[in-house]
């Protein structure tokens, strides 16, 4: 379980993230919501160490992340997979390359059982006869299943993903979205998905945490987001071509 | 993995460079013998003095500094590139997310490989400026290649190669140092990656000289 406790992050003397909290449980998949600019990217980076916030807490299985010392965070971020908007795919390393990146880093592992492992994590994200390709060689979609397989490469205890259906058409995202919630059930994984997409929020939406100008203003699940009567949740909602 | 990205980072710098740093060598020494000879034609000193002064300027000046400076061109833009596209298209963050340090996973393998085949560039590079001498020597005749080569072997210092070779290190470090700082520092997009990379060439260019200077003067006066 990740849980944020009152996280505030500013620029510039301007308050990205005002006092936001929030419990994310494991296996089942939490999302973040809110227009473009609103702070769930900043709030992300927070999460997963890239910012370090002016106040608040944030603790992964009641370890304090942020009062970790540098060994224990480097540990705890291997339980930690991300998947980010763009693949973030090292260009200079096959498909296989990157999946077995982390296994090369941080695990004793034979050569021929990081194969192994790469090659399940790779059918895992219904991906064959890509191995020996780079990233540049494959399209969107193929570079966020590799992201994925990358990710949980070293079976994560807690999944990030950053715009995962961004930039895709509406079929590789489903197929994305699926990957996501099979993972997550299947490996009991906390994730925690920044997203626009509301159809995408509608089918899987455990958990999901509306910011709106760095605050959160509504929390709930799938099944309540159509009954909100919060104002800016509706509006966002609405404005989006899904219909429900 | 980190032997890995040192050695591949080696050849890239140092085999892919052997073409530029060649042609533009012998054309160096080429021309310095062009320019010398002419300066001493009529005068009255032995002109075996020629082939020492194009060996000694080659060796002090042309090929450590010169080739620095195109190294800075070619090496730095690339880092500065490379590295800022890194940032820019979040695989720094990849690795940093993952526990790893990046700049020790993506600069040092650089800086590292740097000081090892700028210098090597360099060693190869007095060679090939003291043969395009010769070479010039063939052509125009401006003294026998005979008297050029007897030149070369007069009262060699062997100090001058060290001295050549702490330029280059230095010019080593500098280059992959501050590419690899742009690098580092670039957000947003193709544009400030490209904007990153003029800058790490322009400063690098300018501290290869300064540099220069500051290193001439302590290590030729005592």
């Amino acid at each position: 379980m990740i849980e944020i406790g009152s996280i505030v992050k500013e620029f510039n003397g301007k308050k990205v993230l005002d006092r936001i909290s929030a419990k994310f449980e494991p296996g089942k998949c939490s999302f973040v919501i809110g227009a473009s600019g609103g702070g769930k990217s900043v709030l992300m980076k927070c999460m997963v160490g890239l910012l370090t916030p002016e106040s608040g807490s944030i603790s992964f299985d009641k370890r304090d992340f942020l009062k970790l010392d540098y060994q224990a965070k480097k540990d705890l971020r291997q339980e930690i997979g991300m998947l980010f908007q763009g693949g973030a795919l090292f260009d200079s390393l096959s498909v296989e390359d990157n999946v077995a990146f982390p296994l090369q880093m941080f695990t004793q592992k034979s050569a021929a059982e990081i194969q192994e492992r790469v090659n399940f994590c790779l059918q895992r994200v219904r991906l064959e006869n890509v191995n020996k390709l780079f990233p540049s060689n494959i399209s969107g979609g193929m570079k966020k299943r590799v992201g994925i397989a990358r990710a949980i490469a070293l079976n994560p205890k807690y999944l990030f993903c950053d715009e995962p259906n961004s930039g895709l058409d509406p079929i590789t995202s489903r197929v994305i979205d699926e990957l996501i919630l099979e993972i997550t059930e299947e490996y009991n994984i906390t994730t925690i998905i920044n997203s626009h997409d509301i159809k995408s929020v509608f089918d899987m939406g455990d958990h999901i945490v509306f910011i709106y100008q760095g605050k959160a203003l509504w929390e709930g699940n799938k099944s309540l987001l159509g009954k909100s009567d919060c104002k800016e949740l509706n509006e966002f909602i609405n404005a989006s071509k899904f219909n429900n | 993995m980190f032997r890995r990205a040192l050695l591949t980072e080696v050849y890239k710098m140092g085999n892919d460079s052997f073409g530029i740093v060649s042609i533009i060598s012998v054309f160096i020494g080429a021309v310095a013998v062009i320019q010398f000879g002419s300066q001493l034609q009529g005068s009255l000193v032995p002109m075996t003095i020629l082939g020492r002064i194009v060996r000694d300027a080659n060796i002090l000046e042309f090929s450590p500094t010169i080739t620095a400076l195109v190294m800075a061109g070619k090496i730095g833009s690339n880092i500065a590139s490379e590295i800022g596209t890194m940032k820019v298209s979040e695989q720094i963050d990849a690795l940093e997310i993952m526990g790893l340090n990046s700049a020790n996973y993506v600069g040092l393998p650089k800086i590292l490989a740097a000081l090892f085949a700028i210098p090597a560039l360099v060693t190869y590079s007095m060679f090939l400026s003291n043969l395009g001498g010769g070479i010039s020597c063939f052509f125009t005749q401006i003294v026998s290649v005979d008297v050029y080569v007897a030149g070369l072997r007069e009262t060699f210092d062997g100090f001058y190669v060290t001295h050549a070779l702490t330029k280059a290190v230095t010019s080593a470090f500098l280059i992959s140092s501050i590419s690899a700082y742009h690098g580092y520092q670039t957000q947003g997009g193709a544009l400030e990656v490209g904007s990153a990379s003029t800058k790490a060439v322009v400063q690098s260019c300018i501290a290869i000289i300064f540099f220069d200077y500051i290193l001439t003067q302590l290590m030729l006066y005592k």
